[in-house]
């Protein structure tokens, strides 16, 4: 057992016990922010994606002794219906899921792109959502949506 | 006013009573009870703006309930594209009913005859300027109404609603990343349950020693019945560490139950079969027996393909002393209640099973059978609410699959090169293990307990639904004469059940492949070709529209550069759809763009069926360049995202859409562009390389091979 700090959306926690507990269950089921999705609990899908101080990473396989003294970003920390995200707000007007199971992730993956390449060309997009994966075939909306977000309406 | 769509009153002949289907309450808004299920497609939001219009209500008065078999109409299961015939029909009709009656029972307060009447967003209002709503007038219930025939429903003239992209009103939440997921339902006291399943379909346990997980952190109890081993716990993890110890110390019997996945199509030929003639046209009286100048063969194949959803099934269980309540993303709650009462050996009425959301839905998936393993569990938990989630590699290798198919084609030309008689046959195991439908039950774990029920054996959804792996095998082609057989192959190795547009994706992935290739053989042009046979106005039009929007007279081909075209109506009654595929071949095909023109009849919502035409190619995409089932004698090993990959956005085409305005009868959009786009892919493989690629997926080592043999 031991105490692990973390920012979680702008709010700081104490987290008491297994430091090898997945940063998604913490946050799942522990702090109750369902935004991040389990989808494979491998690294392998994306719909579990988070900030770490900025970075894209997969909360199901990190560990929670990785996350102390850092910064999380959720999907609930992008942005709020009443004060959305850019990307929210270019998902919502690009109509950019179908069942929106992978949307979480993508956000966070576009919102990790933006913030180092505000004005990202479409290969970029690409690129920067190729470890996301969607079965509803959502992918062309989603490139649209972080475009138009990006002040790059097509 | 006049009925444009849909006609008949749909689902309401098996759910006459209005209050099956609205409820006015108190508050000003009005609930919507549909018996379809919101599966990522859009439904509730399409069946809103159906109803919005019929009420004369603006959209955000309107709430889509979610179905559950205490208050739903059962409208059995949602699938094969039907919600917009089936609930659509039928709730567009229980509305106008409803608007009528509160238009009399306005009349009546207000003194004046109901034809004054006028209604603005739920307000009913006389000449005078008097009025009262729909809501002021709850009393005059509709508890005791039934709708009996077809009422008056508006015309297209005066629809708000319908035909406009209105935004889906279930988006925002998922957007935000709020709760709204059935992974996401938390219960009070809830504990979490899993189940160890066997390592290959025909596994059987030997022995298992169960101390090491009983006595792991957290464990609450292991159960076990026969080969069905499961956990609960106090948490996801400490369930999941149970279950690795489970599996530790379990002994199975295993035996090579699987054919050689290399061989597939021949290993579905060799098999025992229920043959059957699906469809024999026979010349014309009177004409005489055409001159057979050559017959031209192909034969074709898909492997097996898995749904592969994003996210794995989920249930939560609960019994309350002789009552259980299940919470799922079944596509057929009501059939899905049926199988538990068979396995569980429980009344119908004790049960209650409430639809939840889950991630996308492509067919029969896992989402039954986990709601079994929920209400198994939840016997043992003492009241206490059950989730159970299944593991990725239990979604890939444990939820049923879509069947490997073999096609095999026939053609006699005369000595014009013109089609005189076409056979088409087709094996495949069968494309439903739906529940519901059978003595016993289609769920997964009750296969396995000790007092096993069967497994059941995959059969074909009848004719009327469309076929199963026969849909779409009658050619849309006006050929004098053709015979179409389906063998359905009776051995079943690996769960086969419904997956996206069944039969269909591979038997026009066939027919026109086989159409190309026939017109190639002719020296004909494959657009002219089709023409010449095409004699449905809405079919020669989508073709049009696709030649024309696509550029197709002016395409510059180059090696390794080409384009393909396929089409078909879906279901030979549904949506009509073609499809441009324009592709580059290096080591492997990528597709760089689709142009899709369909005709759906009158569109609900253009933005939500271009959303659907779009993503069924894409998935068609996957399906055809990269998807197969892989297994060894005895184990499916494809149960992760790198054994079983998935298109990704390096890969996805540019994809441009056009609908034909329409005034005809509604038909769903979800399943329309799969088989097309597979055609088409490959249709423009053979037009950049000049080699015909009749197996799929077209993967990069099939292609060198073909290469290889080809020089
Ligand atoms: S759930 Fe984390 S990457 Fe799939
Ligand atoms: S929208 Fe369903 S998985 Fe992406």
């Amino acid at each position: 057992m031991a105490r692990f700090n973390f920012v979680v959306n702008g709010a700081q926690h104490a987290f008491d016990g297994d430091g090898n507990t997945s940063l998604l269950e913490v946050l799942r089921d522990t702090l109750k922010l369902k935004g991040s999705r389990f989808g494979c609990g491998a690294n392998q899908c994306g719909a579990c994606f988070v900030l770490i101080d900025g970075a894209v990473v997969a909360s199901c396989d990190t560990p929670l002794w990785a996350v102390d003294n850092k910064s999380v970003t959720t999907v609930e920390g992008l942005g709020r219906p009443d004060s959305p995200h850019p990307l929210q707000a270019a998902f919502l007007a690009e109509q950019a899921a179908q069942c929106g199971y992978c949307s979480s992730g993508m956000l966070i993956a576009a919102a990790g792109l933006l913030a180092r390449c505000p004005t990202p060309t479409e290969a970029e997009v690409r690129a920067a959502l190729e470890r996301n994966l969607c079965r509803c075939g959502s992918h062309n909306r989603v490139i649209r949506a972080v475009l138009r977000a990006s002040g790059q309406a097509r | 006013m006049s009925t444009v769509l849909p006609a008949g009153p749909g689902s309401l002949q098996s759910n006459p009573r209005l209050d099956q289907w609205l409820h006015f309450s108190g508050d000003g808004f009005v609930d919507v009870l549909s018996g379809k299920v919101e599966i990522g497609q859009g439904i509730l939001s399409a069946l809103a703006q159906i109803v919005a219009d019929e009420l004369d209500l603006p959209i955000d008065r309107l709430r889509m309930m979610a179905a559950n078999t205490e208050l739903s109409p059962n409208e059995g299961v949602t699938s094969g594209s039907l919600s917009i015939q089936d609930s659509g029909s039928a709730l567009r009709h229980a509305c106008a009913l409803a608007r009528a009656h509160y238009l009399e029972a306005a009349a009546l307060r207000l003194g004046v005859p109901a034809t004054t009447l006028r209604i603005d967003s739920g307000n009913i209002i006389a000449e005078d300027g008097r009025q009262t709503s729909y809501w002021s007038l709850v009393e005059a219930g509709l508890a005791d109404l039934a709708v009996t025939g077809s009422y008056p429903v508006k015309s297209a003239a005066d629809y708000r609603w319908v035909g406009r992209s209105v935004p889906r009103t279930d988006l925002p939440e998922r957007i935000f990343g709020q709760p709204c997921f059935i992974h996401d339902l938390e219960l009070p006291k809830m504990v979490h349950g899993r189940i160890l399943r066997p390592p290959s379909p025909s596994a059987t346990l030997s022995s298992i020693d169960v101390e090491e997980a009983r006595a792991s952190a957290g464990v609450i109890k292991v159960v076990r019945d026969g080969s069905l081993v499961g956990v609960l716990a106090d948490s996801a993890r400490n369930a999941d560490s149970a279950v690795v110890k489970l599996a530790r110390h379990a002994h199975w019997h295993e035996t090579e139950s699987l054919p050689d996945e290399n061989t597939l199509a021949s290993w579905l030929k060799s098999q025992s079969a229920d043959s059957r003639v699906v469809e024999v046209k026979s010349i014309a009286d009177g004409s005489s027996a055409p001159e057979v100048d050559r017959t031209v063969r192909a034969n074709y194949s898909r492997p097996f393909i898995a749904h592969a959803s994003i996210a794995p099934s989920c249930a939560l269980g609960r019994i309350d002393g002789d009552r259980l309540e299940i919470w799922s993303h079944s596509q057929g709650i009501f059939n899905l209640r049926k199988d538990l009462a068979l396995a569980l050996a429980m009344e119908e009425r004790q049960i209650v099973v409430r639809h939840v959301a889950g991630a996308g839905c492509y067919g029969h998936n896992g989402a039954d059978d986990v709601a079994f393993d929920a209400a198994w569990l939840a016997r043992a938990a003492a009241g206490r609410p059950v989730r159970v989630q299944w593991s990725r590699a239990d979604e890939l290798a444990w939820a049923p699959l879509g069947p490997a198919m073999a096609i095999a084609l026939e053609a006699d030309l005369d000595d014009t090169g013109a089609v005189v008689g076409w056979r088409h046959e087709v094996w495949s195991n069968g494309h439903s293990t739906r529940p519901g439908r059978a003595a016993t039950p289609a769920l997964l774990g009750s296969w396995h307990q000790a007092q096993a029920f069967v497994p059941l054996l995959a059969v074909n959804v009848p004719a009327a639904a469309g076929g199963g792996a026969e849909r779409n095998a009658i050619p849309l082609y006006a050929f004098p004469s053709w015979q179409v057989n389906n063998h359905r192959v009776l051995a079943m190795p690996l769960r086969t059940s419904a997956l996206r547009s069944l039969g269909a994706c591979a038997n026009v992935f066939a027919i026109e492949s086989f159409i190309d290739e026939l017109a190639h053989a002719t020296g004909a042009d494959p657009i002219e070709f089709r023409l010449r046979y095409l004699h449905d106005r809405r079919g020669r039009a989508v073709l049009d529209r696709v030649v024309e929007m696509s550029g197709w007279r002016a395409w510059h081909g180059r090696e390794g550069v080409g384009h393909g075209l396929g089409f078909a109506r879906y279901k030979n009654s549904g949506a009509y759809c073609a499809v441009v595929a324009e592709i580059e071949v290096e080591r492997e095909v990528r597709v760089s763009r689709l142009v899709i023109s369909a005709d759906v009849g009158l569109v609900i919502n253009p933005d939500g069926v271009a959303n659907q035409l779009e993503g069924g190619a894409i998935q068609a995409t996957s399906w055809t360049l990269k998807e197969a089932v892989r297994f060894d004698r005895k184990r499916v090993t494809s149960d992760n995202w790198e054994s079983y990959p998935i298109l990704r956005f390096s890969e996805i085409p540019a994809v441009l859409i056009d609908l034909v305005p329409s005034t005809e009868a509604s038909v769903g959009a979800g399943e329309a562009s799969l088989g097309p786009t597979a055609a088409a892919i490959a249709n423009a493989l053979f037009d950049a390389l000049g080699v015909r690629m009749r197996d799929l997926p077209l993967t990069a080592e099939r292609i060198a091979a073909l290469l290889l043999a080809a020089n």
